[in-house]
């Protein structure tokens, strides 16, 4: 059994049929003991995970007495709203801008590098060419090559031809990912049949035009993990930007928040911003993975399972 | 290598077996001539390319920049880069700050990812099995901590940690998570809320996939959910696994944006306190060499790690 290594089995996105939960016969069988332990764990952490976010969200709604001076895990005068307009507003709106810049890195960034990974990963599965296990290895290298580790090169380079403190020296390195080569070409390999790609090269259409009208319908599940994962991976990247760029109207959310949690204690108002900004600029993330989780949860089978 | 790739790589055998079946006599095949090469360079170009430029590029850079030295004409002269060999290696050797960092790191992948492995496991486990009711409701919960960037946790667990303002300051008062002893574990606590739930998934997805005629079996013989968990499911689950450990240590390895964050909290937290914190701290004064050194021993050595690591469980599992 090997991991890392692309062992595309028989085609496998078929996914078992569940025995309904807790069918009757079966359900009884089960130890009350164990059930009962079973869910006051799953309980505990429950709190566990929920309680920080939670306290965030009362904490977004208090004005600054109301911060200290109530139970910090229940609400009291609702004023969220008053905070958002004071958090939107200071600075000419400098928050919506960082949110503003995280969308394009990620939105945009996520897009693109999903297509060009898939682009590539469904070569490296449906064609035979020279050199094609190689670079299928050196990308696989890439997986296991930390991103913080080029940052700092990454710097010198874009210092070198004057791009640091832009736009593309945070947007450019964000749109490679070889993680997202490694899942579409095993999700390519598994649930792209050859018989469909012949059949539209029967039909005379070209091999770019398959891919984008025929194949990338099958690779869906796959295409919307990478873009998911990668969405986060630049949403929440933090060193590239800390290290390219000094500009704050380019900054995205997190190094923004960084910058003004590391002046609350000069700045004491920020404290309130950092609070109701960090609630807001998880939202974006929840609703997209609300949103695309019948996607990616088959997708993340795909690459872990192989 | 299996099925869809193999059946590839026989194609030219095959017509040349069939080939000489036939008796057609001719030429040595010449090599398989490649079909579609348009459409598979503008498929390859556009990764190859920025892959080139953003990864093989500056690791190239990194270590071409680690084998300068700044040379200086007298005290105040011009400061010119000239080939200085190794130098700057054994200058990050000799860096007791560095390897210190880099113990702790070790230090903290020892115990933290144990931990929030196991925690995903066991789990994943229980989502798995007909114990738990509100499947749906616990994969959810025990995820959202995924959707909130490293920073951001980094930066709600530092109030929630604060002997004053947290919810908790009967605990914090007394227990001061942000001290020079607790604030590594501390940090490794807000890495562990972030992550379980994203490792549970991917064990989860695992565990979805293995048909239910192999424990059914095990089960009609009276095994319990825990017999068949140890001995059924966690060995057929263990690419994934491996999978999500190389991932933790590639992480741990690389810690920097929680403990940057939570030097505003804590003077515990020094300016080398990781080994990317180093980096950063290093080419900020500015270093170039010797940070672009650091770099490329610590890639180096993330790349080892997880590598080894993957070739001794491979070995274990070939057992």
């Amino acid at each position: 059994m090997s991991t890392l290594t692309p062992t595309p089995g028989p085609v496998r996105p078929a996914r078992r049929i569940r025995s309904t939960p807790g069918s009757a016969p079966r359900a009884q069988r089960e130890n009350p003991f164990a059930r009962a332990s079973a869910m006051i764990v799953m309980g505990v952490f429950t709190l566990y995970f929920l309680v920080p976010v939670w306290w965030l969200l009362v904490a977004a709604t208090k004005d600054r007495a109301q911060f200290t001076g109530t139970n910090p895990l229940w609400f009291a005068d609702f004023s969220l709203f008053q905070n958002i307009g004071a958090l939107v507003s200071y600075r000419d709106g400098v928050y919506l801008k960082w949110m503003l810049n995280s969308a394009l890195y990620a939105g945009l960034g996520a897009l693109v590098g999903t297509i060009i990974a898939g682009m590539c990963g469904y070569a490296l599965a449906k064609y035979r060419f020279p050199g094609r296990e190689l670079i299928f290895n050196v990308v696989l290298g890439g997986v296991l090559v930390p991103a913080t580790a080029l940052a700092l090169p990454l710097f010198l380079i874009f210092s070198q031809i004057s791009l640091t403190n832009t736009f593309w020296s945070v947007f450019l390195p964000s749109l490679v990912s070889p993680f997202g080569v490694y899942l579409a070409r095993i999700y390519a390999s598994a649930s792209v049949p050859d018989e469909l790609i012949e059949a539209a090269r029967l039909d005379g259409a070209g091999e770019v035009r398959t891919f984008f009208t025929v194949s990338v319908r099958m690779m869906v599940p796959a295409l919307v993990t990478v873009f998911l994962f990668q969405f986060v991976a630049i949403w929440n990247n933090f060193f590239l930007p800390l290290i390219m760029l000094r500009d704050e109207t380019l900054f995205p959310v997190t190094l923004g928040l960084y910058g003004w949690n590391s002046q609350v204690n000069q700045i004491p108002v920020l404290r309130d911003y950092v609070l109701i900004g960090a609630l807001l600029s998880i939202i974006p993330l929840i609703i997209i993975f609300l949103l695309l989780q019948r996607f990616w949860r088959n997708g993340l089978s795909a690459g872990s399972v192989k | 290598m299996s099925a869809s790739t193999a059946r590839f790589t026989d194609v030219p055998g095959d017509t040349r077996t069939a080939r000489r079946l036939a008796g057609r006599p001719g030429p040595r095949p010449a090599k398989p001539r490649v079909q579609h090469k348009r459409a598979i360079l503008i498929f390859v170009l556009p990764f190859g390319a920025l892959f080139s430029l953003f990864y093989l590029v500056p690791i190239g850079y990194a270590i071409y920049e680690s084998l300068l030295v700044i040379k200086r004409e007298g005290t105040f002269g011009a400061a010119t880069e000239v080939f200085g060999g190794l130098s700057q290696y054994v200058l990050v050797f000799q860096n007791g700050p560095f390897w210190q960092s880099v113990g702790r790191v070790l230090a903290f992948g020892a115990v933290q990812v144990p931990i929030m492995l196991g925690l995903a496991l066991l789990f994943a486990l229980l989502l798995d099995s007909p114990l738990v009711r509100g499947k749906k409701f616990f994969r959810l919960a025990f995820f959202v901590p995924y959707a909130v960037p490293g920073v951001i946790a980094a930066i709600m667990w530092g109030y929630l940690y604060s002997p004053n303002l947290s919810p908790f300051s009967a605990v914090t008062q007394n227990i001061n998570f942000l001290s020079a002893d607790l604030v590594l574990w501390a940090i490794a606590n807000v890495v562990t809320w972030v992550y379980v739930g994203y490792n549970m998934l991917i064990i989860y997805s695992a565990l979805l996939a293995i048909p239910t005629e192999l424990y059914e079996a095990a089960r009609l013989d009276g095994a319990g959910q825990l017999r068949i968990a140890w001995s059924v499911k966690i060995p057929l689950i263990m690419p994934a696994i491996v999978l999500t450990a190389i991932f933790s240590i590639i992480g741990t390895l690389q810690l920097l944006a929680e403990p940057q964050v939570f030097r505003s909290f804590s003077s515990a937290v020094t300016s080398t306190f990781t080994p990317n914190l180093t980096v950063y701290t290093t080419s900020s004064i500015p270093n170039v060499n010797l940070a672009a050194a650091f770099s490329v021993v610590l890639a180096l050595a993330t790349f080892v790690l997880s590598f080894t690591f993957l070739k001794f469980t491979q070995r274990k599992e070939a057992q």
